[in-house]
């Protein structure tokens, strides 16, 4: 087993090196950059010393130097002080910007999965076990127009819905007395009574996909000999049920945490723009366009190893649970 | 060639050999079998019918729409859906109607209101003429099919800019939902490539594909998708805006279509026909376009039509945010731009219809492509 996670980690290092290559090769796509944005205001505006500040920042961040050359510099940076670089727009280093956001989306994403889970689970072993009943056919329905319904609808339809029958706003996750406020567990609580609003909107969409892939694993698992043979052996249904085929079924939920992260954190994305979150997402959005590189290029690499770490616990967990997957 | 040799259909007796029914079933192709399959689907067919109208809205939207998609109406901002009647106190009328709107302001919230003006009738016209315009940009035409006579008809209300929102839907059908066509499209021809050759020769090539598509997977799509369109130069016309955004869609979109086809070509590679293709000399190109790919291609058309939902989330996802296709160009998207903020809303929740049409749209390809999975699997029930 730990030559198994030993083996998995070092399978990372070439696709981290590959997933830095590309976050940084993207933001460098856009032609020109914060900094040339800003020189050309100031020099219309003849600012000098804020013109020679910015020349040392270039400097300082080799930024008149060959992209390459840039990108070791980047990743020198990280790796041996945890330094993400500059944020050009917000006049910080991005190390000061991004681990509270990143906490916020990651809270978020999590807790959506976890919502999602106790929805389709008991939906899913309910439409298994009556299937081809109305109320099947009525909870896949359902299910599908979670799926089909983007975020940002979901997430607008609430907002309407909350101010204009229940007359209070929703959107953020602090209430502007706790906005600035240090961590505290009153602040703790107040995030969880904004928490919901994300999370029900983010979870949906995760919902109907799990529901439809439970459903599936159980209805095979049912048709199974071993299931037949326990019921003549007069074992009840639902022990029956609970006791093996359900097991079984269970390993999606395993498997697929891996791509239902991205996935989560691709919807908290949208619906954080709308709802106006202090996640991650609207910064990235903003750093975006205002080609702010190493907040953007910073946010893109530790979103995307977030998910591969994500699916390197979900292959280590289906190990663990699943005796019939062998690890060489 | 010997004429006795080559096999003689009529020499076959089928009521003989074989009953009606078992002999349609055995003599049907492939795609026949999945028809059959497919018409049992209910659901399926109902949702493929209802896409089916939609694209006959979208194609004949210059006609259907009373008014151009950028035409303002001045003096009508914010007006909301108007009702349209058959009867009223002065009886029942075949030709259906609208009131006139007449605008007023409300003296406690202060903000502009339309009232209907019950005392005159407006009669809605069919096949009226209007602005005029080219029909498959071909044949020049002012007919619409619908059109209120001396006056305006909204049947979806108009925007911040007086635009007569259900012209704007129609029109905005266009872009929204060939974006997602020629995306799969592109995903379909880098999926096919790339997940062939991937799985036909295996080796380091295999591993360098499957490595890239991992690479490509890791990153969370919104995200990625927001980096690569905030690349796209500001300056760039709406065609290529438009070209761009689906190329974006479909370089992230084709690896799970990839994957799939490695996996099929993997499992088919080795079988009879191949294996007496390569023997008779065939190349390997031809064995790969002409054996294997018809044999999983059912399975691709059930995927794609469940990857067609994906991109449309992504390209009205994008364009609400301000970083997909921008204004002048129509789309679902952009429309529901407008609908960002609650007070917006509150105002005119009508706005928020787009996103409805998105809805509809996304669920009948889903069912669409559930149906489809199922006609395609030749061990299902």
């Amino acid at each position: 087993m730990l030559r198994y996670i030993a083996k998995r980690l070092l399978h990372m290092i070439p696709m981290l090196i590959l997933i830095s290559i590309v976050s940084f090769a993207i933001i460098q796509l856009p032609p020109g950059s914060y900094l040339h944005t800003k020189m050309a205001e100031l020099r219309a505006s003849g600012d000098q010393i804020s013109m020679d500040q910015i020349e040392a920042l270039r400097i300082h961040y080799s930024l008149d130097q060959p992209a390459h050359i840039q990108y070791i510099n980047w990743i020198k940076g990280i790796i041996t002080e945890g330094n993400f670089g500059f944020s050009f727009e917000w006049n910080r280093p991005v190390k000061h910007l991004i681990w509270e956001r990143l906490a916020l989306s990651l809270v978020v994403s999590v807790s959506s999965l976890l919502l999602s889970w106790v929805v389709a689970f008991p939906i899913a072993i309910y439409s298994a076990l009556k299937k081809h009943t109305f109320a099947d056919y009525f909870l896949t329905f359902v299910g599908f127009l979670g799926l089909s319904t983007p975020n940002f609808m979901l997430a607008l339809i609430l907002m309407y819905v909350s101010s204009v029958y229940f007359g209070f706003s929703v959107g953020g996750l602090f209430s502007p007395a706790y906005l600035m406020a240090p961590w505290s567990l009153a602040k703790v609580i107040d995030l969880l009574k904004h928490l919901w609003v994300p999370m029900v909107v983010i979870g949906t969409s995760g919902t109907a996909g799990l529901i439809r892939v439970l459903r599936n694993n159980l209805l095979d698992e049912l048709g199974k000999p071993y299931v037949v043979a326990a019921r003549s052996k007069g074992i009840g249904i639902a022990r029956l049920t609970f006791k093996y085929p359900v097991r079984i079924a269970l390993i999606p939920f395993i498997s697929t945490v891996g791509w239902q992260l991205p996935q989560m954190i691709s919807g908290e994305a949208v619906t954080a723009t709308v709802l106006s979150l202090p996640t991650a997402a609207p910064l990235l959005l903003g750093a975006l366009r205002s080609q702010d590189m190493y907040l953007a290029g910073s946010f893109l690499l530790l979103l995307s190893s977030l998910t591969m770490i994500g699916t390197l616990i979900s292959d280590i967990l289906l190990v663990l649970v699943d005796p019939r997957i062998r690890y060489e | 060639m010997d004429p006795n040799l080559v096999p003689q259909p009529e020499l076959i007796d089928e009521p003989e050999v074989l009953q009606d029914a078992e002999a349609r079933v055995f003599y049907a192709t492939q795609w026949r079998l999945m028809w059959w399959k497919f018409r049992k689907h209910k659901v399926a067919m109902v949702a493929f019918a209802v896409i089916v109208v939609m694209y006959l809205g979208a194609i004949f939207a210059p006609l259907l729409a009373p008014y151009r998609a950028d035409e303002r109406h001045r003096g009508f901002v914010y007006v909301p859906p108007q009702k349209v009647r058959f009867r009223d106190e002065h009886g029942f009328s075949l030709r259906p109607f609208v009131y006139p709107l007449e605008q007023e302001i409300d003296m406690q919230t202060m903000q502009r209101k339309f009232i209907e003006d019950p005392t005159t009738r407006i009669p809605i016209h069919f096949f009226v003429r209007g602005s005029s315009y080219k029909l498959f940009g071909l044949f020049e035409t002012n007919i619409h099919l619908f059109g209120a006579d001396g006056g305006k008809v909204f049947l979806f209300g108009t925007d911040d800019l007086g635009r007569d929102m259900f012209s704007r839907i129609l029109y905005g059908a266009q872009i929204s939902m060939s974006i997602g066509l020629v995306g799969v499209f592109l995903s379909l021809l880098l999926g096919l490539f790339f997940g062939g050759i991937s799985g036909y020769y295996g080796g380091a090539i295999d591993n360098v594909i499957q490595r890239i598509i991992e690479v490509l997977r890791s990153f969370p799509t919104i995200p990625l998708w927001m980096a690569l369109s905030a690349a796209l130069p500001p300056d760039l016309s709406p065609i290529g805006v438009y070209m761009g955004i689906t190329i974006i869609l479909s370089l992230i979109g084709w690896t799970a279509l990839g994957r799939q086809v490695r996996g099929k070509v993997l499992a088919i590679k080795n079988e009879d026909f191949v294996i007496a293709a390569r023997l008779s000399g065939t190349s390997e190109p031809r064995i790969i376009v002409s054996h294997l790919i018809p044999s999983f291609m059912s399975h691709i058309i059930a995927s794609l039509t469940l990857a067609i939902p994906q991109m449309i989330l992504a390209e009205t996802s994008l364009s609400f945010l301000g970083i997909g296709l921008r204004p002048p160009v129509v789309s679902w998207g952009v429309m529901l731009q407008k609908a960002q903020n609650v007070n917006t809303l509150m105002m005119a929740p009508w706005l928020l219809i787009p996103g409805l049409f998105v809805v509809i749209y996304v669920l009948a390809f889903n069912f669409l492509g559930d149906g489809l999975r199922d006609a395609a699997d030749p061990y299902g029930n």
